[in-house]
């Protein structure tokens, strides 16, 4: 006999948490827009990103709540636990910071983070996050698009790939676990989508360090264990890169490591997956619901080869 | 010294409060809404490591109670192995309800597929018997020989309980691995005693009572 999960319970019946933040959030940022329209160059609001362009890709979904956000962590270098990274953000000083961008590219240079906020106007990108270990969140990011940064420093012919590589510092982070420092990778045509951020903030603030501070990137569509935390060198390069993750588990963790709710990790299923803050499990979608911004990148491709 | 009768009453009473708080803990952070972003998680991670910490602690009473001489701590064995079964109820209780949401479709799926859920699955089951023999009259009906047999089942289960958690994290090892530690060093106690045994048996140094033989052993207290 089968007997059918009941249907999703509206999230407003569920996360009025979820609302109430939302509501502070609008006010929070009718307050910024406010006060930074009275104040003309005056400066933003302590810790505010100030006003940020809106983007058509951002869901309408409900983001999930702050405290969610900045207490279920997985940032392995803080610690192994959800909860360590929001408990070990003395381990990682995100000021000052400088990011290289290096390897195959004709203006190979390097950009604090007054500089890299600046190629281009902040945006607010609401993403859905779906982690590989079955649980999901919808978050607000502030960044600006990979691609307008990958333009200044001007990519040869023959770079095919661009590498990531995180912070480490031996003397306060884990060791062991994972090969260090954190790498990760992605094709050019996919760090160059219009949907690949590269992420300052959060609910509109500077992000916080158990999210990646300074500087992380985001690929909405793939399984969040690729947007590598604290950036400190961007490479590219003819070759693809070997990742943390490929290195620890080759036959669980791809390359590509697209949503795919028909690829199953080995051992445990991605077919649904738990919104933070909700009771039932959902549905995944393939490539996290981006599939119409990015399905044409891979068309032709076996997806359980390359997953 | 050995307590009265009375006096182990009130110990199991006393040990059978301290048995029950973690899961009164994981209630009441539950409703406070203190069991982090995702409680489901939580609370299937906390009720599967109390699952496992009971099983060893039942497995620690024989050791304990040869080496210090206090013979009365094995009359508290049946209730941390109820115990640990009981946690084990609620664990998968956790999973099919509240993970799962009687997907029961998907269930029967995991099971199948996915090691890490087949050899937890396969733990519980083997300790449902043990459990439903927990008492003085399947004691009495099986004989304390066929009795002591089957619940060396607890041997297995927990390897199989140690695996379970292994198999399912991700990538840091570290808690398993300190579970597995503790089981192989309970475990090998046992290989060693029986060797211990064998080896006096060849030297001839050992005499087997007769008198024992086809009786009813009482190997738990009345």
């Amino acid at each position: 006999m089968l007997i059918r999960t009941p249907a999703d319970i509206l999230p407003s019946e569920i996360t009025p948490q979820a609302h109430y933040e939302g509501r502070r959030r609008f006010m929070a940022q009718a307050g910024s827009i406010a006060l930074a329209s009275a104040i003309p160059g005056g400066p933003a609001l302590a810790g505010s990103l100030g006003p940020l362009a809106r983007n058509p890709f951002s869901t309408q979904e409900e983001p999930t709540s702050r405290k969610a956000i900045t207490t279920y962590n997985n940032f392995y270098e803080l610690g192994t636990d959800k909860s360590d990274p929001a408990e070990n953000t003395h381990r990682l000083k995100p000021n000052p910071w400088t990011l290289r961008i290096e390897g195959l590219v004709n203006k190979p240079r390097s950009f604090g983070m007054d500089e890299l906020m600046k190629i281009a106007p902040l945006e607010e990108r609401i993403y859905r996050m779906r982690c590989v270990e079955g649980w999901s969140m919808v978050i607000p990011w502030v960044g600006i698009p990979l691609a307008t940064l990958l333009k200044q420093v001007d990519p040869q012919g023959s770079a095919k790939y661009v590498e990531f590589i995180s912070h480490y510092d031996k003397a306060t982070m884990t060791r062991g676990v994972l090969d260090w420092p954190y790498n990760e990778g992605l094709r050019l045509d996919e760090a160059r989508h219009p949907l690949t951020l590269l992420a300052v903030g959060l609910y509109g603030d500077t992000l916080p360090i158990q999210n990646g501070a300074p500087v992380r990137l985001v690929v909405p569509w793939k399984y969040g264990f690729k947007g590598a935390k604290s950036l400190v060198t961007i490479r590219l390069t003819e070759k693809q890169p070997l990742t943390a993750w490929m290195k620890a588990g080759p036959s669980e963790y791809g390359f590509y490591s697209n949503v795919n709710p028909e690829v199953d990790h080995p051992r445990w299923s991605q077919a649904t997956e738990r919104r933070i803050g909700e009771f039932g499990k959902r549905k995944t979608l393939m490539f996290n619901g981006y599939g119409e911004q990015v399905a044409s990148m891979y068309s032709g491709m076996d997806l359980r080869r390359f997953f | 010294m050995t307590p009265t009768s009375r006096q182990i009453t009130g110990l199991k009473l006393a040990l059978f409060a301290l048995c029950l708080s973690p899961a009164a803990l994981l209630l009441r952070d539950l409703q406070l809404d203190q069991l982090g972003a995702n409680p489901i998680e939580a609370l299937t991670r906390a009720s599967g490591e109390w699952t496992l910490r009971f099983l060893l602690i039942t497995l620690a009473v024989t050791p304990l109670r040869k080496y210090s001489g206090l013979h009365w701590i094995l009359r508290f064995r049946r209730m941390l192995g109820l115990f640990a079964f009981a946690y084990g109820a609620m664990h998968l209780t956790t999973y099919v309800w509240l993970d799962q949401f009687f997907d029961w479709q998907a269930i029967v799926r995991d099971i199948y597929k996915r090691p890490f859920i087949t050899v937890g699955f396969a733990a519980l089951v083997i300790m449902t018997p043990l459990a439903l023999t927990s008492n003085s009259f399947a004691i009495r009906k099986l004989g304390g020989r066929r009795w002591q047999a089957l619940h060396r089942a607890i041997y297995p289960i927990s390897l199989l309980g140690c695996l379970h958690f292994w198999w399912l994290v991700k990538k840091d090892i570290t808690a398993p691995l300190i579970y597995t530690l503790i089981t192989v060093a309970l475990l090998g106690l046992r290989a060693w005693w029986r060797e211990q045994e064998r080896r006096k048996q060849l030297a001839g140094g050992y005499l087997p009572k007769q008198s024992f033989n086809g009786k009813i052993i009482r190997i738990v207290a009345k």
